[in-house]
C-alpha cells in the first residue's frame, strides 16, 4: 500500500508519461501535491508564505490539552465498547489533530456539521462528550440539540451533511450573518454525489461553507485510490473554488488554514476545500478488522507521525509545558475518563412509548393510533400480572 | 379578495405568492422556476415580483435541492421546492427518506424541518418515460413525512398555504392533468384541516375513495352509475399520510361497500393498506370486499397505452358493479 504515494516532500517527477491506468497514477499523481505544514513529525516549527501563524504558549498547550483529552475520551468510549456498554464505537485516533486544529478555528457563531467521527470537534464546540454516546449505545439516534452548541447531529449516510451545511451557509449568506460553516466528511465520501452537489451549490451562490475533508487514507477496507485518481483538494479547482492540501497531523497547520478558509467564507469570498491528509490510527469502527487490509508497517510509519507528540516534543523542548502540567493533564483526563464511564452506565434506557415520540411536530393520526394501541397492549401484561 | 374561479395551477401560483407575501423566510427552488416560471408555468411571475433570492433557480440537482432545502430549513427559512416531475424525485428520495423525515425524530423535536416538496404526478398526459407516475405509497410509507395531493382549484390553493405553514415536512402531489381544470377558489375562505377526507358526492350503495387526479374520473363513474339507479358517495382522500380512516369509516359503515381508485400500481399501495384498515374496523359493516382499481405492477407504460393501465370509467364502474354482486 503506498500511502505515501500522493503525499509531499516527493520531488515530482517531471515528464512523466500521462498514464491511463489507475496503478499507474498512484505513482504519479496528477498534479503538485504541496502540503502545508507549520510544525513538522521532528516538533520543529516550519513557515508557510500563506499561513503564518504565531500562538501564544497558553494557546500551544490549549491545543495539546484539547488533542489529549480528546483521545482519552476517544478511548474510553472504545474500552466501554469492548464491556458492552456501547453498540459500536467510531473512534478518532489519529485525527486529533485534524479535528482540534480545524474545530479551534471556529467562531462562537459558525455552524458545524459533521460525520460521525467528529468528537475533537465536538469537543472544541463545548458539546458534553457523554452527549455523543447516545447514539453508539442505542438510547437515542442523536439527541442533542444542534442550536445549542452550534454543533449539528451526527449524520451516518456519507456525503449527505454537506448538502446540509451548504444550504445552511445559503441561509447564512442570506441573513447577511458574519458566520460561516464547516462541513466534514472523509476521502470515501468525496465519491458520493452529495458531496460533488454540495460543491456545485455551493460554488454557484457563493456560501460561505469551508468542506473539510480529512483524508485518512481508508474508508473501511478502502484505500483513497479506490475514490479518486486525483488528489482529493484538486477537485475543487473544477468546481470553481480553492483546495488545499494540509498535514491532518499538524494541528497548527490545520488551525491555520481552516482559520484563513472560515475568514475568507465570512468576507464573502465563497467555499474553499480543505484536505487534511491524515491517517485512521485504529479500526473504522470496533466492528472493523483492519489486519485483513492494511500491514502493520503502515500504522508503525504513521506512528512516527503521530499529531499529539509532535506538539508534545515542540513544547517540551521549548520549555513551554513542565513535567507538572503533564502530570495535572494525566489527571484531567482520569478524571473525564471517570465521569464518561460513570454517565454510560447510568445512562437510562428510553421510555417504551419514546418510539412514538417527535415523529412530526404537528402530529400525525396513524401514530396516535398506535401509540394508543401499543399502550393498552403493554397495559395488558400490566393486568394480566396483578390478576395473579 | 373573494371567490374566483381559476386553474389548479394557478391556484398553486396564486398560493405560492400568497406566502411568499406574508412570510419572508418563505423560498421557491427548483429547476426552472425563475423566468421560464416552472415546465408547468406553476411558478410563472414569482422571480420577477419577488427576485432571484427568494425563487431561486437551483443546479439541475435533485439530491442538491433537497439536502439544501434541508439546510436551510436548519437556519429558519421555509424552502418549498419543486421536483420537475414524478420520475425524477428519485435522486432525491435519500435526502428525504434518511434525512427529511427523521431529523426532527432524531434531534427529540429540538429541530424543525418545514420543507414542502412540491411533485407534478401522474398520467393521462401523452408523456415520455418518468413523466407519469404516481409514487406516493413510497413516501406515506416513510414515518415523519406527510403526503398530501389536491384534487381541485381550491384545495390546491388552501393545501399548499397549510402545508407550507405546517412545522412537517410535506410531500405535496400535484395532479399534473388537471392543471388546466379550473373551479372556484375562495382566499379568504377558513379552510378545513389538512389531512380531512371529504365527501364530495353524497351516496348510499358504495362508497368510491379516490385521490388527485381521480377524483374527476370517481365523480364521473358516480355520475354514470347514477343512471343506472346506483348511488355511490365519492370521497375525496386528500391525505395519503395521514389517511383520514376516520371519515372513510363513516362512510362505509353507511354504505356497506368500499372500492379504492388511484393510478398507482395496486400491489402495496395506498388502496391496499386502506383495504386492510378499514376490514379491520368494518368487518361487520361490509356487504362485499374492499375493492382496488388501479395502475398494474408494470413500469408506466408507453403513452399510447396509458388509456388501458390507467384506471377508467369502464374499469371503476366494473369494479362497482362487481362490489354491489356480494
Ligand atoms: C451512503 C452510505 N454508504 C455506505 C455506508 C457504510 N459506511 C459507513 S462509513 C463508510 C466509509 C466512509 O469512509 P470515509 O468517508 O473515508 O470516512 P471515514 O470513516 O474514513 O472517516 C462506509 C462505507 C454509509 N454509512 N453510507
Amino acid at each position: 500500500m503506498t500511502v505515501e504515494s500522493t503525499a509531499a516532500r516527493k520531488p515530482r517527477r517531471s515528464g512523466a508519461k500521462r498514464s491511463t491506468t489507475a496503478r499507474d497514477t498512484k505513482k504519479q499523481p496528477a498534479g503538485q501535491t504541496e502540503l502545508v505544514q507549520l510544525l513538522t513529525p521532528e516538533g520543529e516549527r516550519v513557515e508557510h508564505p500563506d499561513y503564518a501563524i504565531d500562538p501564544t504558549p497558553e494557546e500551544l498547550r490549549g491545543l495539546y490539552r484539547d488533542m489529549v483529552l480528546t483521545r482519552r475520551f476517544d478511548a474510553e468510549a472504545t474500552t466501554l465498547q469492548r464491556q458492552g456498554e456501547l453498540g459500536l464505537w467510531a473512534s478518532l485516533l489519529g485525527q486529533e489533530a485534524a479535528q482540534i486544529g480545524s474545530g479551534r478555528a471556529l467562531n462562537d457563531a459558525d455552524y458545524v456539521f459533521p460525520t460521525y467521527r467528529e468528537h475533537g470537534v465536538a469537543w472544541c464546540r463545548g458539546v458534553d462528550p457523554t452527549n455523543l454516546l447516545g447514539m453508539f449505545r442505542g438510547v437515542n439516534h442523536g439527541g442533542w440539540d444542534p442550536n445549542s452548541n452550534n454543533f449539528h447531529l451526527y449524520t451516518i449516510v456519507i456525503g449527505s451533511q454537506t448538502l446540509h451545511a451548504t444550504g445552511y451557509a445559503m441561509g447564512v449568506a442570506k441573513d447577511g450573518a458574519d458566520a460561516a460553516v464547516l462541513a466534514y466528511f472523509g476521502d470515501g465520501a468525496s465519491s458520493q454525489g452529495d458531496v460533488a452537489e454540495s460543491f456545485t451549490f455551493s460554488a454557484v451562490y457563493n456560501a460561505p461553507v469551508v468542506f473539510f475533508c480529512q483524508n485518512n487514507q481508508w474508508a473501511i477496507s478502502e484505500p483513497t485510490e479506490k475514490q479518486t485518481r486525483v488528489p482529493l483538494y484538486q477537485r475543487a479547482q473544477g468546481f470553481g473554488f480553492p483546495g488545499v492540501r494540509v498535514d491532518g497531523n499538524d494541528v497548527l497547520a490545520c488551525l491555520a488554514v481552516t482559520k484563513a478558509a472560515l475568514e475568507r467564507a465570512r468576507t464573502g469570498q465563497g467555499p474553499m476545500l480543505i484536505e487534511a491528509f491524515t491517517y485512521r490510527m485504529g479500526a473504522h469502527t470496533t466492528s472493523d478488522d483492519p489486519t485483513r487490509y492494511r500491514s502493520p508497517e503502515e500504522r508503525e510509519l504513521w506512528e512516527t507521525k503521530d499529531p499529539i507528540l509532535r506538539l508534545r516534543t515542540l513544547l517540551t523542548r521549548e520549555g513551554l509545558a513542565d513535567d507538572a502540567y503533564f502530570a495535572d493533564l494525566e489527571r484531567e483526563s482520569d478524571a473525564l475518563a471517570k465521569r464518561v464511564r460513570d454517565a454510560v452506565r447510568a445512562m437510562p434506557d428510553p421510555e417504551d412509548m419514546a418510539m412514538f415520540e417527535h415523529i412530526y411536530a404537528d402530529g400525525h393520526a396513524l401514530v396516535d393510533e398506535e401509540r394508543a394501541q401499543f399502550a393498552e397492549y403493554q397495559a395488558s401484561f400490566v393486568t394480566a400480572e396483578e390478576g395473579i | 379578495m373573494a371567490a374566483e374561479k381559476m386553474s389548479l395551477s394557478k391556484a398553486i401560483n396564486a398560493s405560492l405568492r400568497t406566502a411568499l407575501e406574508t412570510d419572508p423566510k418563505v423560498l421557491i427552488m427548483g429547476e426552472d422556476v425563475g423566468k421560464l416560471g416552472g415546465v408547468f408555468r406553476v411558478t410563472d411571475g414569482l422571480q420577477k415580483d419577488f427576485g432571484e433570492d427568494r425563487v431561486i433557480d437551483t443546479p439541475l440537482a435533485e439530491s442538491g435541492i433537497v439536502g439544501t432545502a434541508i439546510g436551510l430549513a436548519l437556519r429558519g427559512y421555509r424552502p418549498v421546492v419543486e421536483i420537475q416531475f414524478d420520475g425524477f424525485v428519485f435522486p432525491a428520495y435519500d435526502q428525504i427518506v434518511t434525512q427529511l423525515a427523521k431529523m426532527h425524530a432524531r434531534s427529540l423535536g429540538k429541530v424543525k424541518l418545514p420543507v414542502v416538496v412540491r411533485i407534478p404526478y401522474g398520467g393521462g398526459i401523452g408523456a415520455v418515460e418518468h413523466h407519469s407516475e404516481s409514487p406516493e405509497a413510497l413516501f406515506a410509507h416513510v414515518a415523519g413525512l406527510k403526503v398530501v395531493s389536491p384534487a381541485n382549484a381550491s384545495d390546491a390553493y388552501w393545501m399548499l398555504q397549510q402545508a407550507i405553514d405546517s412545522d412537517d415536512p410535506v410531500i405535496y402531489f400535484e395532479p399534473k392533468r388537471r392543471y388546466h381544470d379550473k373551479s372556484e377558489v375562495d382566499t379568504a375562505a377558513i379552510p378545513g384541516p389538512l389531512h380531512a377526507a371529504r365527501v364530495v358526492r353524497p351516496g348510499a350503495d358504495l362508497t368510491l375513495a379516490a385521490y388527485g387526479p381521480m377524483v374527476k374520473v370517481a365523480l364521473d363513474a358516480a355520475a354514470a352509475a347514477a343512471e343506472e339507479g346506483k348511488s355511490i358517495e365519492v370521497l375525496d382522500l386528500r391525505s395519503m399520510s395521514p389517511i383520514d380512516f376516520d371519515s372513510i369509516q363513516r362512510s362505509v359503515e353507511r354504505t356497506g361497500r368500499l372500492v379504492v381508485v388511484h393510478e398507482a400500481p395496486v400491489f402495496l399501495g395506498t388502496g391496499s393498506e386502506i383495504a386492510a384498515r378499514i376490514t379491520e374496523r368494518c368487518f361487520y359493516h361490509l356487504q362485499a370486499p374492499v375493492l382496488r382499481v388501479g395502475g398494474f405492477h408494470s413500469p408506466y407504460p408507453p403513452s399510447r397505452l396509458e388509456d388501458e393501465y390507467l384506471p377508467g370509467l369502464d374499469r371503476v364502474l366494473d369494479a362497482v358493479d362487481r362490489a354491489l354482486a356480494y
